[in-house]
């Protein structure tokens, strides 16, 4: 009995291996495209807002939350009182594509995309500038412009005309 | 000018079969691969084939180099013995009815058993003289396995010898009008199992057994002095493989085809069954091992010639 039991139990496994044959998930990176879920975490890019302008308001967020410190940027206002960043600087080298930029971001400016694949040859190469990173494209969020949902004044566009916005209540009209 | 051009075709018979080592390692790589939901390595060449002139040029360029430890004759002429004996066998091997260097010779069968033999020296010697615990203890068990599956293995051959009356390969294969795994499944199987144990392969590879002895007896080799050893791994296991087809698969018979690529197409079913067996079985323990051989095979080897001889003689009065 436990002979047959044993050559069965042999031929169960030959049998498992044999169903095996030739199946893999194995993808052959480059010459295969990978398929990328929607969250993948790659390089982060700055990305602009509808109309075309820097989503950037230079908060000073990404660089405080960032566990490696790889990012650096210099506030600057342009004449319509609107905040963008003058230098934005990311050491590639450290960044760990930990994603909490992008989640610390207000105005949705720092994105990651997909891109995982870049290599250099030296360090310092690794050192993006703002025009490196600055991207014409609104990135993930197609329609998001924070100006026009926040309550903050620009010229052309007082407190209280942006989008879902009421006009600010005069508190000292309110009193009981 | 005879002895010339045999010495030549000798020379071409040995470059194609250790071109045919060389494409084994690889093919076995290849379809483990495939067999463990892997691709293998698959960069050079087409599907990866350039994989193996890589190997091998990388084995041969690499350091030829004997440890001050290690016995320094012996060290060096283990690896060619071992070579040397898996190809010697080679000679009696036919390939088709006319078309072998001795596949006449009428003690082809022993033969290839003291090449066999040989070939255990050959190991036996390396992982001794190696001067290294992991590797006397791989040529230990390598003396021991080869040893108690040469016999059943010839035990198994007898029952064919017996059938056929022949020793010589050519007569053994003339002999099949069936072929002998219908007359002799039991012989079949210790065969094959003794093969597998005479090549030291997967399950049986405890004289390697990478586990437990960082690489047994050739823990000590590198670049071709390994490589030979290597060759010698896969020219026993293409013998093996060519014996199988030949004693038990009724070797060059079959319909339509040449007799020749008949008898690649059975070596090669037996050689994928045996990458097959590496991919599913794991190594058993040593002492289950000699149990196997010693308590299951041998004595059913005995039975298995025992009633060929019993039933040739009952075909022969009636």
């Amino acid at each position: 009995m436990r002979v047959w039991r044993n050559i069965s139990e042999l031929g169960a496994g030959l049998w498992t291996t044999l169903r095996q044959l030739g199946r893999t998930s194995t993808v052959s990176y480059p010459e295969e495209p990978l398929n990328l879920p929607p969250r993948w975490r790659g390089r982060p890019v700055l990305t602009r807002d509808p109309d075309g302008d820097e989503r950037c308001v230079a908060c000073q967020l990404c660089s405080a939350v960032c566990p490696t410190r790889c990012i650096e940027l210099q506030a600057g206002e342009r004449p319509d009182t609107r905040r963008y960043p003058l230098t934005f600087r990311i050491n590639f080298s450290r960044c760990i594509f930990c994603g909490l930029c992008e989640e610390a971001c207000p105005t949705l400016a720092i994105q990651l995309l997909d891109e995982f694949a870049f290599s250099k040859e030296h360090h310092a190469d690794f050192i993006y500038e703002k025009e490196a990173l600055l991207i014409d494209g609104t990135g993930k969020h197609p329609h998001y412009n924070f100006y026009r949902h926040s309550g903050v004044a620009l010229q052309g566009k007082d407190k209280g005309e942006g989008i879902n916005e009421k006009a600010p209540v005069n508190v000292r009209s309110n009193l009981p | 000018m005879m002895l010339f051009l045999m010495a030549l075709g000798m020379l071409f018979t040995t470059l194609v079969l250790l071109g045919v080592a060389g494409f084994l390692v690889f093919a076995e790589r290849r379809v483990l691969g495939f067999l463990q939901n892997r691709l293998g390595p698959n960069r050079l060449g087409p599907l990866g084939v350039g994989q193996a002139l890589a190997d091998a040029l990388k084995l041969m360029s690499k350091e030829n180099f004997v440890p001050d430890f290690a016995d320094p004759v012996l060290y060096r002429a283990a690896p060619v013995l071992v070579a040397f004996s898996a190809l010697a066998s080679f000679a009696v091997v036919p390939l088709d009815h006319h078309f072998s260097w001795a596949g006449n010779w009428n003690i082809g069968l022993l033969f290839i058993l003291a090449m066999s033999s040989l070939n255990a020296y050959g190991v036996f010697l390396g992982g001794w003289a190696s001067g290294n615990k992991f590797s006397l203890l791989g040529a230990v068990r390598a003396v021991a396995q080869l040893v108690s599956y040469e016999l059943p293995m010839g035990l198994a051959l007898l029952g064919v010898v017996l059938l056929s009356g022949s020793l010589s390969l050519n007569g053994i294969v003339a002999a099949q009008n069936l072929p002998y795994i219908v007359l002799q499944p039991l012989g079949f199987v210790i065969f094959l199992i003794a093969g597998v144990a005479e090549t030291h392969r997967l399950p049986f590879d405890l004289p390697e057994a990478e586990s437990e002895l960082v690489a047994g007896f050739n823990t000590e080799y590198g670049g071709m002095r390994f490589g030979y050893f290597f060759l010698g791994e896969y020219l026993g296991l293409t013998l093996i493989a060519v014996l199988t087809a030949l004693l038990y698969l009724g070797g060059w018979h079959g319909p339509w085809l040449p007799g020749w690529i008949w008898l690649l197409i059975k070596t090669a079913a037996l050689i994928f069954v045996f990458f097959w067996l590496r991919a599913t079985l794991p190594r058993p323990r040593y002492d289950q091992l000699m149990a196997l051989g010693w308590k299951v095979l041998l004595p059913l080897a005995l039975f298995n010639v025992l009633a060929t001889a019993l039933a040739a003689a009952l075909w022969r009065l009636a």
